[in-house]
């Protein structure tokens, strides 16, 4: 029997297959793996913001009880490997490279922010080896330091690295200036407003882990870590840090707590591990503290912009001017230079018909820890822009915010659209969507529920945010003119057993994001064969061909789509072999329901006849086909896909204390064709958690030095149970219409949609207050602040 | 080295352990229990959460010598001997109430105590403020919240059953 229950297929919300082991405490996480004979690994860490280290004395601390070793920077250079690599360039205006410097996996003469690494301490255990680091000795002359973007690249500022001119990595540009000025300039109205995007810390609930192993009988090296990309880390780490062949690195992700962005990069942990294990020969294993994991895990967002928007009469918008200063923090990290650039500013149409958009962005060294993508990577930044912008040009017109917006959309026929920054969206329909959302969310029956606040002396306000994004990154050819350094394609093997079940080996990596399910069902569905007898497996170099891992929301629709071309040529050989065995010819041979049938007829064969026959190939045209019934797949997107959404937040606020609550908020989506309702709406949950966090709560700070004052858990403020409202979730869907499954992604659309709709409820709740912007996070001493200082007026009026 | 003896899911274990030595590096490290996370190094997050004589206990907080004597049931101990889970684990899989895992032991242990605790039943409100010693990142806590009232259900005998979340 290989039929399929109906509540398996495409569209239902199975249940997760992961869950049983990760509810009974079976998951395993890098840091629940001991190797034989390993040794525990402590970074000794830089105090100091930015300073030149004139000596390391380890003596006492190689003396320490379980010492094994101890690596400084000097070491690590000594010895030949090089440092991080950044896996995308970006070109200045001019055409020249961005300013690259080198990023030692140890940090070697200078440090360049609190956390950079300084040396590594290897011993028996954990707590001998961070009792031994406390005891090495490092004579630090402290530098001047920059920790801001606008401190950094004023004039006079200290130089993160030596010779970069205003610490500026690259001063980038994108779109048609003059033609955006002239739009200006003929212009009835403008607008314009700065704004920060606050940085913030991903904490993913796992800190990350690393255990390097080395194996002297072949020279094989294995990397367990907490990656979201295995087969990333082996390509940066075996060609650019160690040298080492791809044939004889072998990296492994197995359960990984999250990531959110923060566990695509390569870091200097793990390279330091690998590098450690053959010169203590044995395996060496780390594991990050959540303090240290906020001065060493690449943070996100930080941006600080000005933004100006031209209107005609009648709000059309004509034009769109943006100057953006991103934070890099001390060093490239992997995918940084791309966040604020290609995935940001090609953004900046957002849902809207604006025929010119100029927009610059300098990529600005600081004193900080790294900055790179964290969900949304990019998007959520150029959203919240726009979805301000527009609040702010319906204020400042008088027109609707929502009138506004209806204005200005690309209308539902006009796609396959080309935005004038570089993004041809190839469908959505925004009105609809925005439809939804008004109906789902009450927004006409807002202003009772206003009034019905005030009675109780609560200031109520109501938001929306309208946005679109590109995500299923990405094609390979077209990232690669934009800089990218590899092919963004991904693998499917999937392997027809003799018993006819099913093991597919993707290059993804699910980190929460419920692939074992979601992969099953898409095969179960296609191959009529049931999800029990299916298997997902990642995570693991040395058996899955190759894979470019999850990120970018790009799992199912570049990861899902080359299963699909596998699973094609699966079905195309099953047919010909069902055509040998019904002694029919191809053409008339169908597949459907997990069966090849001679068209018309009752002849049919079952997949586990067919795959039998293909691995006892005795009755089998052997001389045209190979025996077995396994096919690989790589998939290259034609374009990114756009998902699409209106979020609605509506918030009251606390005259009193200036604390806001949200009270509902509603997301109406368009990901695509959705396969998993059930896990969709998880992930939309937890992206929108995430966006009101961001919106009201979170909030990386540093010191004018350098120094982490949100440097801990007690001090970061993370969204917990109580600080957030349920979430609707709904869809609008618009199939993507270059991929075999029309999805489009679903795991940022949350964290991407959300903050300007709660910022933009906050602002409308203070409408009495003559408020045109909050900064994020608006935290209750900003709102009483805005509150109290309106009071005397408001008294004496 | 100072020796404690604790029964653990039901087994009685006797270990060596430094003074300094947490109840969670004995449960991870020494028995090889590792369901019990470590998230977090200020005693915020929630993710080693286990019982200690029927209420719930942040494990990296205590130290192991802490528990001589004492029962401990760590999220690996739940479900019964034949495998049955325990209803809170029932119910965070019936309603998607986890995404990676990796805060889901704790928020379970903290779920449990926190219904036991609560015989006359919890308000959605009450639930969120319970919560308040675990953080997810993944999931917003909205279908941990359902989750945890459709296990009090079951665990108050008010159903059977956990109550189907709606496709
Ligand atoms: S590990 Fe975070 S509270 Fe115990
Ligand atoms: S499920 Fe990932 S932290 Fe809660």
């Amino acid at each position: 029997m290989n039929a399929i229950a109906p509540f398996e297929g495409i569209g239902a919300s199975v249940k997760r297959k992961e869950d049983l082991r990760f509810l009974s405490g079976r998951g395993r996480y890098t840091d629940d793996m001991n190797r034989p004979g390993q040794t525990h690994a402590v970074f000794l860490r830089s105090p100091h913001p930015h300073a030149r280290i004139d000596a390391v004395d380890s003596a006492a601390a190689r003396a320490m009880p379980g010492v094994v070793a101890i690596f400084t920077g000097a070491d690590i250079k000594a010895s030949g490997i090089g440092g991080l690599p950044c896996g995308w360039g970006v070109k200045n205006k001019d055409g020249t490279p961005m300013a690259e410097p080198a990023h030692p996996v140890l940090a070697h003469e200078r440090v360049r922010h609190v956390g950079d690494p300084v040396a590594m301490v290897i011993a028996e255990t954990r707590a001998q080896a961070k009792d031994a680091a406390e005891a090495i000795m490092v004579s630090y002359t402290p530098l001047g330091s920059v920790a801001t973007v606008t401190a950094a690249v004023a004039p006079g500022a200290t130089e993160v690295h030596e010779g970069v001119a205003a610490n500026t990595s690259f001063d980038w540009h994108i779109g048609d200036k003059a033609i955006t000025d002239a739009a200006f300039a003929g212009a009835a109205h403008t607008v314009s407003f700065d704004l920060v995007n606050n940085r913030l810390v991903p904490n993913a609930m796992e800190p990350r882990a690393a255990i390097g192993e080395f194996d002297p009988t072949n020279d094989e090296y294995t990397l367990y870590t907490t990656s979201q990309n295995p087969h990333v880390i082996r390509l940066l780490m075996g060609a650019f840090v160690l040298n080492i062949p791809e044939s004889r690195l072998r990296v492994v992700a197995p359960d990984v707590g999250g990531g959110f962005g923060s566990k695509i990069f390569h870091y200097a942990e793990e390279a330091a591990v690998t590098w450690a294990a053959p010169r203590v020969k044995r395996p060496v294993k780390w594991t990050c503290d959540r303090t240290e994991a906020f001065i060493s895990d690449a943070h996100g967002r930080d941006h600080v912009s000005h933004a100006e928007l031209a209107l005609d009469k009648d709000g059309k918008f004509l034009g769109l001017r943006v100057q953006t200063l991103a934070n890099m923090g001390a060093y490239l990290s992997t995918f940084a230079p791309a966040v604020p650039t290609y995935l940001y500013a090609t953004l900046l149409a957002g849902c809207y018909a604006t025929p010119t958009i100029y927009a610059e962005v300098k990529g600005v060294f600081t004193n900080t820890v790294a900055v790179d993508a964290y969900r949304g990577a990019g998007r959520p930044e150029a959203t919240f822009l726009i979805e301000r912008l527009v609040d702010v040009a319906a204020k400042a017109t008088g027109i609707d915010r929502i009138e506004l917006r209806r204005r200005n959309f690309i209308p539902a026929d006009a796609f396959p659209y080309q935005t004038p920054v570089a993004l041809e969206y190839d469908s959505g329909d925004y009105q609809s969507t925005l439809d939804m959302a008004l109906a789902a969310s009450d927004w006409a029956g807002f202003e009772a529920r206003r009034s019905a606040a005030a009675a109780k002396g609560k200031l109520r306000g109501i938001g929306i945010s309208t946005y679109v994004e590109a995500c299923g990154i990405a094609p390979s050819h077209v990232v690669g003119q934009l800089g990218a350094r590899a092919g963004l394609y991904e693998v499917a093997n999937i392997r027809v057993h003799p018993t006819g079940s099913i093991t597919v080996f993707t290059g993804t990596h699910s980190h929460g994001q419920g692939h074992e399910t979601t992969f099953a069902q898409l095969i179960a569905d296609r191959m009529g064969v049931p999800m029990n007898q299916i298997d997902v497996v990642h995570g693991d170099t040395s058996r899955i061909p190759f894979g470019m891992g999850t990120y970018g929301s790009r799992s199912l629709a570049v990861g899902g789509s080359a299963m699909v071309k596998a699973m094609d040529k699966i079905v195309l050989k099953g047919r010909k072999i069902a055509a040998h065995l019904l002694e029919a010819s191809l053409e008339d041979i169908e597949f459907e329901g997990g069966k090849f049938r001679v068209a018309g007829t009752d002849r049919e064969k079952t997949l586990t006849e067919i795959s039998l026959a293909a691995y006892v190939p005795h009755n089998y045209p052997i001389d045209e086909l190979e025996p077995g019934l396994e096919e690989t797949a790589f998939y290259d997107p034609k374009n990114f896909t756009y998902p699409a959404g209106a979020h609605v937040c509506e918030v009251e606020i606390d005259p009193a204390t200036g604390q806001t609550e949200v009270i509902a908020f509603t997301a109406v989506d368009d990901v695509g064709r959705v396969i998993n309702p059930m896990i969709v709406e998880g992930q939309v949950q937890g992206g929108v958690a995430q966006g009101i966090g961001q919106a009201l709560l979170e909030h990386a700070v540093y010191d004018a030095e350098g120094q982490l004052l949100s440097g801990s858990l007690m001090d970061y403020t993370m969204p917990r149970a109580d600080d957030l409202p349920n979430v609707a979730v709904s869809h609008h869907t618009t199939l993507c219409t270059h991929n075999p499954l029309g999805v489009k992604g679903c795991g940022e659309v949350g964290a991407i949609g959300s903050p300007p709709a709660v910022i933009n409820a906050v602002v409308d709740a203070l409408r009495d207050y003559d408020v045109t912007h909050i900064n994020m996070p608006a935290t209750p001493p900003k709102l009483w602040g805005i509150i109290n200082a309106a009071r005397p007026a408001l008294a004496a009026e | 080295m100072p020796q404690v003896t604790l029964t653990v899911n039901g087994t009685t274990h006797t270990a060596e352990v430094e003074g300094r030595t947490l109840l969670v590096e004995l449960l991870r490290e020494t028995l090889r229990l590792t369901g019990t996370h470590v998230g977090c190094d200020t005693s915020q997050c929630g993710a080693c959460v286990v019982h200690i004589d029927g209420e719930s206990v942040k494990s990296c907080t205590t130290l192991a010598l802490q528990a001589n004597g004492a029962s401990v049931t760590t999220i690996e101990g739940l479900a019964s001997a034949d495998g049955k889970l325990h209803p809170m684990q029932e119910a965070f899989r019936e309603y998607h109430a986890l995404q990676c895992g990796f805060c889901t032991p704790g928020m379970v242990m903290s779920a449990i105590d926190l219904v036991q605790k609560n015989p006359q039943g919890l308000s959605e409100h009450e639930i969120r403020e319970g919560l308040e010693g675990n953080i997810c990142r993944c999931t917003g806590y909205h279908n941990i919240v359902k989750a945890i009232a459709a296990a009090a259900d079951v665990m108050h005998g008010k159903r059977a059953e956990i109550a189907p979340a709606m496709a």
